[in-house]
């Protein structure tokens, strides 16, 4: 079948699904409870698309193919296409995407029955779904931004899904709202490359741009773009939207905020990555920003209790680690994080929702009984404590991931993990002194991600039942439709991370995701190149060290809280002391933006600084007089002394500056 | 430069003193036979002292609205009528006749909405 | 000159103001009606359909290569077509709204219709001016009606302060655009657009102090800061429909004019700097006041004024690309604001003008009216320029020609500010489908007693936000005829 057909289905599909479940429930209600036949729309449309990209993947032949619907704008120079690549990095983009937006949908099927706003999710969700593919798909920038504004967009209406709690669309908005700042530096980086280059297509981007473009605009551009990436993959200092933005279901959280979207900074700076290569100095700060979001965020997910929380700043802590990837130009070992990661995140978040889920039930019960349940949080980790035993499934698999994302041998997060620290290692061996410093802070975010890690796993799943009334309440696994997700998504966690062997064994030549991605073997994604090898027994010596430390965290972890509890918290807290609470309170982001940013940027500036440009003269004041006489009395002399003279004044203030301007300045 | 400017200079002095000297000599020559209704400030107006708030009929101000736009407007037929002949003798009698005929048709548009929404009518 | 010759030579120019005079004599029609029928009905509709005649005049015409009729001082053409279906567009929609909105406030006098057409008539003009007379004559006729329709409802002290300053203010501004005019064909000895370019004397003072105020004069209706300050009070007291049909037909008539009079009239680039800085000025103001109102109707004001700024970072670029951007905005940003404030005129329930209802106020209100909700989803998202919405392909339009030229600071605030804009537009969808009313005191506070809605009106809403949303996909080929009404040979400067 034509390439043409194959993808105008993968895309249309999921947007067909998400208008069909938008607007025909929106005008028939009856449909709206209709659930089977919602989520068999909604998740077919997905995994339909994902059947058409591994046939994509199946056939494709080493040549990108580009496909061109039709022509989107169109004046003078400009001419932007709705045009599609489907090449190395699009594809293994589209099949996780759609693959685990899949298993996602079914699951959100079990975990959203009975909600009123069912048909709503799905509809948002396969919209998500249209957004993202048009991301990853595109063959220009302008569609690609596309995507990236159309993610922001559902990841906004998602996040304040329940929006009858308050706090859920202030999440929303913040989320939006910092992406936009992104966005912003994102757009500037289109007009400089369009103004320099006079193109945005990949096919000229990515060929030309190098040569054309002088290192200072370059500089710039990636600069920018990485701005741009900072907003939507939740970096330094734009990441506070991402812990917030787990107001939204759980499985929002899983494909949206974990697998997929927040990944989209990683895909961009991929796809340029033959641009990015080009300027050092920004790659010195893509790296450095990234180690540093790293450790912070593995920090304060130490001291988080919500289990979602955790799992939310484990996320943006491992972002940093494919930023820090990206930096030291090994963007394949970006991707193969964002694909391991892809698994073993969306397997936690997902089974934090089987959790959150059955202790929601517990909550009811416990209602049932009578007791007070205004302060039980079915999210809190400290309400939890042996569920193992009542959810052997979600269990399991979350312990499978949980030891996937520490780093444990063998699993997908140890050999992406281990890559990226290698590169790290490597490139610094090589005389970029900057990418030691990286690859210290990776071994140590290494250790805290397989201590904070474990400490979730263990305070939720093991130790003594911790909600009230535990001997009469009990949780119940969940059903098939969630189990069954979890289950493929933690089979992902073990086995995806073979795909990338590292380079002391067969010399790299069994790593097979960088065979496919790499420029040096006809992939789309370029590297940078390292004159100084690091010698192989050093490589193995680097191994075993992150081995040891990973497993020696795993196991200490393991016995403090195995045998201390939430008990070890609080040693923790008197150890660590003030560091401890700056972990707490999040290194006072929030409070930093709260108090200058929006406090005094927005609040000050526009209703007082600005103040003398604005004499709000129809407010409170008129409205409340009674008698229409005294009103346009009071209206006259507010007229006679001086609102009007005002604006004139400032009318002549402007007429001074214009001819001034004209005549001097010209 | 500056020496251009001081004919001007002259005639703004000349000018100011000339009127000084007959507002002046009107006083010391002229006879003085005061009364109080010559002294007020409008012999034959309104008397300006006491309240300016006195009512009138808002119609008066509406009549007077009305008199000076037709009053502006009949304004632009002078100029027409005064080159009519001009207009005759280049063969476009009939192009201007055309052009002026609906500049009045709008104007009596005006005229008639004015009557009929009772612009005019003092006693409503 | 043969008189006989002139008049033959004016009426083979009829055509070209073809719109001019059928909107005119519609709206004398609909005064004769008004004054000597008991029927107020039929009124509107005599207007609507006087419009839509000329508008597929114009349509038919969009093709037409660019020439000048009525001795040089009217432009005709693709650009004139393009300039007069935006403001004819805009009176249709304005009309419509307005039908119900006049009825439900007790003021459907049928002179609000004559003077909405005869402020249409003004703009026609202005838009496709070819000579500084014609430019005053049409900016005139257009601000005398607005005036009176800003005062439309006389018993509301907020709607006779609006007018008033309004008026004021307005004519303070002419004054300095007349002196403007003289002075500029004092220096030149010609009021004729084209002609202009070669008669300035080098390095005349008089000159370029007469293109400053006769700049004013513009900036002042377009309501670029700093003479934007009457803005925010007359949009918020005026009818909440006429404040749509001001902030969008007047606006557009007068950059299209501003646009010409920059590409025939001025020799150099000597004005993209002053351009650029009100531009500048004009962007922070418009969009950091907006974020402190509370007031749908304010915030719209300032948002007008943010993005009269986004066209003038067009018009400082001064390249073809970057005016053609601007025609495009034009069309678009028309649109959105006509949209946004239809829907907030069917939202009204203070009786007011929406003067005095906060935004809380309609907290929920997306559910129960859910057509009105999405379309403002539209109009809002697309203000902030989200794609794939016309605002996007609008902003795309306007900065990126800027960035080519050689602006990129300017660009750089530009989408800085159009940034925080999300916050002040997002509140409004917010507020209109994640508030609950009940928890909201405002709303429970609120009578709500709202327009009644009646099919056209939705209809007409209802286009408006597809036809964001297609423009926003599909608008390939309307770009690239904006770019052709500047190509060589489509803009000669005599037939």
């Amino acid at each position: 079948m034509s390439h043409d057909l194959l993808v105008r289905l993968i895309l249309l599909l999921p947007l067909a699904g998400a208008v069909l479940l938008g607007v025909l429930p929106l005008f028939m209600p009856a449909l709206r409870r209709r659930e089977g036949l919602i989520g068999t729309i909604g998740t077919s449309v997905v995994v339909i698309p994902f059947a058409i990209a591994t046939y994509l993947f199946v056939s494709y032949g080493g040549d990108p193919v580009t496909v061109s619907y039709f022509t989107w704008m169109e004046a003078a120079e400009l001419s932007v296409d709705f045009a599609y690549r489907i090449d190395e990095l699009s594809l293994i983009m589209t099949l996780i995407v759609t693959g685990v937006g899949g298993v996602i949908h079914l699951y959100s099927a079990g975990y959203m029955h009975g909600d009123p706003g069912f048909w709503r999710f799905f509809a948002y969700l396969n919209l998500f779904i249209f957004a993202m593919l048009n991301l990853v798909l595109a063959n220009n920038l302008v569609v690609l931004f596309l995507g990236w504004e159309g993610v922001g967009l559902c990841s906004y209406l998602l996040i304040g899904f329940w929006y009858t709690d308050l706090k859920n669309s202030a999440a929303a908005n913040k989320a939006f709202i910092v992406n936009r700042i992104g966005d912003f530096a994102f757009l500037m980086a289109m007009f400089l490359i369009f103004s320099e280059l006079g193109s945005l297509s990949f096919d000229v981007l990515l060929t030309d741009a190098a040569s054309v473009l002088s290192a200072e605009t370059i500089d710039y551009i990636v600069l920018l773009l990485f701005i741009g990436a900072t907003g939507k993959s939740a970096q330094i200092p734009l990441f506070v939207w991402l812990p917030d933005a787990m107001a939204g279901p759980t499985p929002v959280s899983a494909l949206i905020h974990a697998a997929t979207m927040v990944t989209s900074g990683l895909y961009l700076l991929a796809r340029m990555s033959p641009i990015v290569l080009e300027t050092e100095v920004v790659m010195m700060i893509i790296a450095v920003v990234g180690a540093l979001t790293a450790i912070m965020a593995a920090t304060i997910a130490i001291t988080q209790n919500d289990i979602k929380k955790v799992l939310a700043y484990s996320t943006v802590s491992q972002l940093g680690y494919m930023f820090m990837a990206a930096g030291v130009g090994a963007f394949f070992v970006a991707i193969f994080h964002v694909l391991t990661h892809a698994f073993f995140k969306a397997c936690l978040f997902l089974g934090s929702g089987s959790v959150i889920h059955s202790m929601e039930h517990v909550e009811h019960d416990l209602e049932h009984e009578g007791e007070d349940v205004s302060d039980f949080d079915p999210q809190d980790m400290r309400t939890m404590g042996n569920l193992q035993e009542y959810m052997p499934s979600t269990g399991w698999t979350y312990f499978i991931a949980t030891l996937a994302i520490s780093g444990i041998p063998l699993l997908a997060g140890f050999f992406s993990k281990d890559e990226i620290l290698f590169k790290a290692f490597e490139y610094g061996y090589d005389g970029n002194t900057y990418a030691m410093f990286v690859w210290v802070v990776g071994v140590i975010t290494a250790a805290l991600t397989a201590f904070y890690m474990t400490r979730s796993y263990y305070l939720t799943f093991m130790g003594e039942e911790r909600w009230p009334l535990a001997d009469k309440i009990h949780p119940h696994e969940s059903s098939w439709k969630m189990t069954v997700p979890l289950w493929i998504l933690a089979g992902g966690s073990l086995v995806t991370g073979f795909l990338g062997l590292p380079a002391v064994i067969k010399d790299g030549k069994w790593n097979w995701i960088h065979h496919y991605l790499g420029a040096n073997y006809g992939g789309p994604v370029a590297e940078a190149s390292v004159s100084a090898h690091v010698p192989g027994s050093l490589e193995w010596g680097l191994i075993g060290l992150s081995s040891a430390i990973a497993v020696g965290v795993f196991f200490f972890a393991r016995s403090m809280y195995l045998s201390q509890g939430i008990a070890f918290d609080v040693s923790l807290k008197e150890r660590l002391g003030g560091l401890y609470e700056l972990w707490e309170h999040k290194y006072r982001w929030d409070d930093f933006y709260d108090n200058v940013v929006v406090e005094a940027l927005i609040n000050q500036i526009s209703r007082d600084g600005l103040a003398p440009f604005d004499s709000k003269i129809v407010d409170g004041a008129v409205n409340g007089l009674a008698g229409a006489t005294q009103e346009s009395s009071s209206l006259l002399r507010r007229i006679q002394t001086g609102v009007v003279q005002n604006y004139a004044l400032a009318l002549v203030f402007g007429v001074v500056l214009v001819i001034g301007l004209m005549i001097f300045g010209g | 430069m500056f020496g251009d400017f001081i004919p001007l200079f002259i005639m703004i002095a000349l000018a100011t003193g000339l009127a000084l000297t007959l507002l002046k000599a009107a006083e010391i020559i002229g006879p003085k036979r005061p009364n109080r209704i010559k002294r007020t400030p409008y012999e034959s107006g309104m008397d300006p002292i006491g309240s300016a708030r006195e009512r009138y009929s808002v119609k008066f101000y509406l009549v007077a609205m009305i008199f000076i736009v037709f009053d502006v407007e009949v304004v632009f037929m002078y100029p027409w009528a005064v080159s009519f002949h001009d207009f005759i003798e280049g063969g476009a009698a009939f192009g201007v006749m055309v052009v002026v005929t609906i500049f009045t048709v709008i104007l009596l548009i005006g005229l008639v909405y004015d009557i009929k929404k009772g612009g005019l009518d003092f006693e409503q | 000159m043969d008189l006989s010759q002139a008049f033959s030579t004016m009426a083979a120019d009829l055509p070209a103001i073809f719109s001019m005079s059928v909107v005119t004599v519609a709206g004398l029609v609909m005064i004769l009606q008004e004054s000597l029928s008991e029927n107020d009905r039929p009124i509107p509709w005599i207007g609507v359909g006087a419009l839509a005649v000329a508008v597929v005049w114009e349509l038919v015409h969009l093709g037409d290569p660019a020439g000048t009729a009525f001795f040089e001082s009217i432009r005709t053409g693709g650009f004139a077509s393009y300039i007069n279906l935006i403001v004819l567009g805009s009176g249709i929609v304005t009309i419509i709204l307005s039908v119900p909105y006049l009825d439900h406030i007790k003021h459907a006098y049928g002179e609000v219709y004559a003077m909405i057409m005869f402020a249409t008539v003004g703009m026609l003009m202005l838009g496709t001016a070819n000579s500084l007379v014609s430019i005053f004559v049409g900016l005139e006729t257009m601000s005398v009606c607005l005036y009176v329709l800003t005062g439309l409802i006389r018993e509301d002290e907020g709607s006779v302060e609006s007018a008033l300053k309004y008026f004021l203010l307005g004519a303070f501004s002419t004054g300095f655009f007349l002196y403007g005019i003289a002075l500029m064909y004092g220096a030149t000895g010609t009021m004729y657009l084209p002609e202009m370019q070669g008669a300035v004397p080098e390095g005349s003072i008089m000159f370029w102090a007469g293109v400053a105020l006769f700049l004013i004069g513009f900036l002042f209706k377009v309501s670029a800061a700093p003479f934007h300050m009457w803005t925010p009070d007359v949009y918020q007291g005026a009818p909440t429909p006429l404040t749509g049909y001001m902030s969008t037909a007047s606006k557009a008539a007068a950059f299209a004019s501003l646009i010409l009079v920059l590409f025939y009239a001025l020799p150099d680039e000597r004005w993209s700097l002053v351009l650029s800085a009100v531009a500048l000025v004009t962007m922070i103001i418009g969009n950091v006041l907006a974020v402190s109102q509370d007031n749908v109707k304010r915030m719209l004001a300032y948002s007008s004024i943010a993005h009269a700024g986004y066209v003038l970072v067009a018009l400082a670029a001064g390249t073809t690309e970057a005016y053609a951007g601007a025609m495009f905005y034009l069309l678009i940003y028309a649109i959105m604001n006509l949209g946004a404030f239809g829907v907030m005129a069917m939202l009204e329930w203070d009786g007011k003008e929406g003067r005095v209802q906060s935004l809380d106020s309609l907290a929920g209100i997306g559910h129960e009216k859910p057509l009105l909700g999405v379309a403002m989803g539209v109009f809002m998202f697309s203000l902030t320029g989200f794609p794939p919405l016309g605002g996007f392909m609008g902003k795309y339009a306007v900065f990126a020609p800027a960035v080519d030229a050689g602006l990129t600071w300017l660009v750089l605030i530009g989408v800085l500010m159009s940034a925080i804009s999300a916050y002040y537009y997002l509140r409004v969808v917010v507020v209109f489908w994640l508030a609950d009313a009940e928890d909201t005191p405002e709303a429970q506070a609120a009578s709500r007693s709202f327009v009644f809605a009646g099919i056209p009106v939705k209809a007409t809403i209802a286009l408006c936000a597809v036809a964001l949303v297609v423009l926003g996909v599909y608008s390939g080929g309307l770009l690239e005829m904006t770019f052709g009404f500047f190509e060589e040979g489509m803009m000669a400067a005599t037939p």
